[in-house]
């Protein structure tokens, strides 16, 4: 008996061991291009062309970030996609909980309906419903303008976050509600004061999976924007790039390290909201 | 009593509609009428402008008949969907294993793997193009190494999309992520019990983890699919769809028809014959279901 713990033992051990060198492997390859970029963008310019490519530069620079951010108007694309960034997350906390709220809390004959509706948006792929909106959005005058990425969040805030927090809702007791309506609250008054606080932690993810989709978004200003001043980051940079990357590549990583930056303090800051709001989206559903 | 019930019942129905309007509103702008229109533009040859007149069939006939881009940008893209996913899905299941484990620093691997899934916008993409520079990148440097020398990733035919497949791999933080959790709702009695029974750890992974954790291999695997079809940013901006078409994507051919020259009509085609290969494969994959995906009841 003493002798089949020990090997227990001993091969826990090993297992663990192995397992370590594994993910240390795994989680190196993972990480490796960042470490890349952040080397190559303090790099001086014959240094960064320079093989075998040494991850700690010889040479310390600021100049890339300094003259890659001159070379185009980055600060107005951060401005531009800092707005549609805060403007489309604000719309879509709003709205998908307002209508959340709904789903879960109001009874009609057409709340199951409705709700299957919703959900049949999620299959949807977004390519079906682009050129009409674009075309929608070009009558409207809305081309060449922030508001196509902006002003859409307000009417729903996506099927995922409102199927995510009608979830939220649903598991807090209705007596809450119930409670507070005989003490004279409305329903808008339970929603805001009473609802909404209970589901922080919802909320706060479905606004960080915003942030970092339209901070990242791509498809859409490409779509609707067409010049220099109404650019997001991510087109900026891909001109940027076109115009001088391959012969400037320690620029461009600089460039593109700042545009990172963002998402990554972020996702340091909220990171457990983060993992439980995906796993919650995942399974639990 | 009765005409009361009725009241609070009309309340609630009031209500109800109050507060679900923004999603009402935007599901009859935003959906249901450019479903709709886009359904009467495959009938016609609608530019930019919105003018356009009725032309019958002729888009659908174009797609299958006049336009060899259709077939190499579907092929392209089935190429990436059939060895990008079970990859990923493989990929995500086995570092999630590695992830359950008791092990100190899991915050920081977990980490680690979610980081590329966030960020995974224009910036890194451009990364990635550096990354694969046939002289100067990373991947080649590597492979040199060991005296391998690497091709010239982005601008060979052969290894373009498999370059555009490595970058898509590396993303699959929210997988794992979402696997990991499958796995953590596994009871750990089964485990326990099978010990006692005498099952080794790969005995376990196979009879217990695997099949408990099917339905979110399942989630992964569909939502993989639907993802899959939609790429379009990393060859886009890495390739332009080049070298000689080697990564052109049926969504770029989308894009291409409708925004550059101006083809809604028949972007609006190709956009429903794509929705109908993926209806077509997710049912295929929700029929199988049955003989793989494991259920409680």
């Amino acid at each position: 008996m003493d002798t089949y713990y020990k090997s227990k033992r001993t091969g826990d051990l090993i297992r663990y061991s192995l397992s370590y060198v594994v993910l240390i492997i795994c989680a190196g390859i993972f990480i490796f291009p960042f470490l890349w970029m952040l080397s190559t963008a303090f790099k001086i310019p014959s240094e960064a062309y320079t093989l075998p490519p040494k991850l700690f530069p010889k040479t310390f620079t600021l100049d890339n970030f300094i003259e890659g951010w001159k070379y185009a108007d980055f600060t107005r694309y951060t401005l531009n996609t800092l707005t549609v960034t805060l403007l489309a997350t604000l719309g879509t906390v709003l709205s998908a909980s307002f209508v959340a709220y709904g789903f879960a809390r109001f009874k009609s004959r057409y709340n199951n309906l409705l709700f299957t509706a919703v959900l049949a948006t999620l299959m949807l792929p977004s390519q079906v419903t682009l050129v009409p909106t674009y075309l929608l959005f070009t009558k409207m005058g809305w081309l060449d303008t922030l508001k196509p990425l902006i002003v859409p969040s307000f009417f729903g805030g996506g099927a995922f976050n409102i199927f995510l927090l009608r979830q939220f809702f649903r598991s807090i007791p209705k007596d809450l509600d119930e409670a507070a309506y005989i003490d004279g609250a409305n329903a808008f008054q339970i929603y805001y004061k009473i609802l909404l606080p209970a589901i922080k932690p919802a909320l706060i993810t479905v606004a960080l999976m915003s942030i970092t989709f339209h901070w990242n978004d791509y498809m859409s200003p490409l779509i609707y924007l067409n010049s220099d001043q109404n650019f997001t980051l991510a087109i900026g940079l891909q001109f940027f790039q076109n115009s001088f990357g391959s012969s400037q590549i320690q620029m461009l990583m600089a460039v593109s390290l700042i545009t990172v930056i963002p998402v990554l303090i972020l996702f340091f800051v909220g990171q457990r909201h983060f993992v439980q709001g995906i796993t919650m989206t995942g399974i639990k559903g | 009593m009765k005409a009361r019930k009725n009241s609070i019942a009309k309340r609630e129905e009031r209500h109800f509609f109050f507060f679900i309007s923004p999603w009402l509103l935007g599901f009859l702008i935003f959906t249901l009428y450019p479903m709709i229109f886009s359904v009467i533009l495959v009938f016609t040859n609608m530019d930019m402008t919105g003018t356009g007149k009725f032309i019958g069939f002729a888009n659908i006939i174009r797609a299958f008949v006049q336009d060899p881009l259709f077939y190499k940008s579907l092929l392209n893209t089935l190429y990436f969907v059939l060895v990008s996913v079970p990859v990923s899905l493989i990929l995500a299941f086995l570092i999630a294993l590695l992830l359950n484990q008791k092990i100190r620093g899991v915050g920081f691997f977990r980490t680690s793997f979610y980081i590329p899934y966030i960020t995974s916008g224009v910036a890194v993409t451009l990364l990635w193009g550096w990354i694969f520079n046939a002289q100067y990148g990373l991947i080649n440097y590597f492979l040199s190494l060991f005296g391998i020398s690497g091709p010239s990733w982005l601008s060979d035919t052969k290894w373009a999309m498999p370059a555009i497949i490595i970058m898509g791999v590396w993303t699959i933080g929210n997988s794992i992520i979402i696997t990991l959790a499958g796995l953590q709702d596994i009871p750990e009695q089964l485990y326990e019990s099978a010990e006692i029974d005498g099952a080794n750890g790969l005995v376990k992974v196979m009879r217990i983890t695997l099949p408990l954790v099917t339905p979110t291999l399942y989630f992964n695997l569909i939502m993989g699919i639907i993802g899959g079809f939609q790429i379009f940013m990393q060859p886009y901006i890495l390739t332009e769809g080049g070298p000689s078409y080697a990564t052109y994507t049926y969504m770029m051919h989308i894009y291409n028809n409708g925004f550059k020259y101006s083809e809604m009509g028949y972007a609006s085609t190709l956009a429903w014959l794509l929705f109908i290969v993926i209806m077509i494969i997710t049912q295929i994959v929700n029929r199988t279901s049955k003989y793989w995906v494991y259920y409680d009841n």
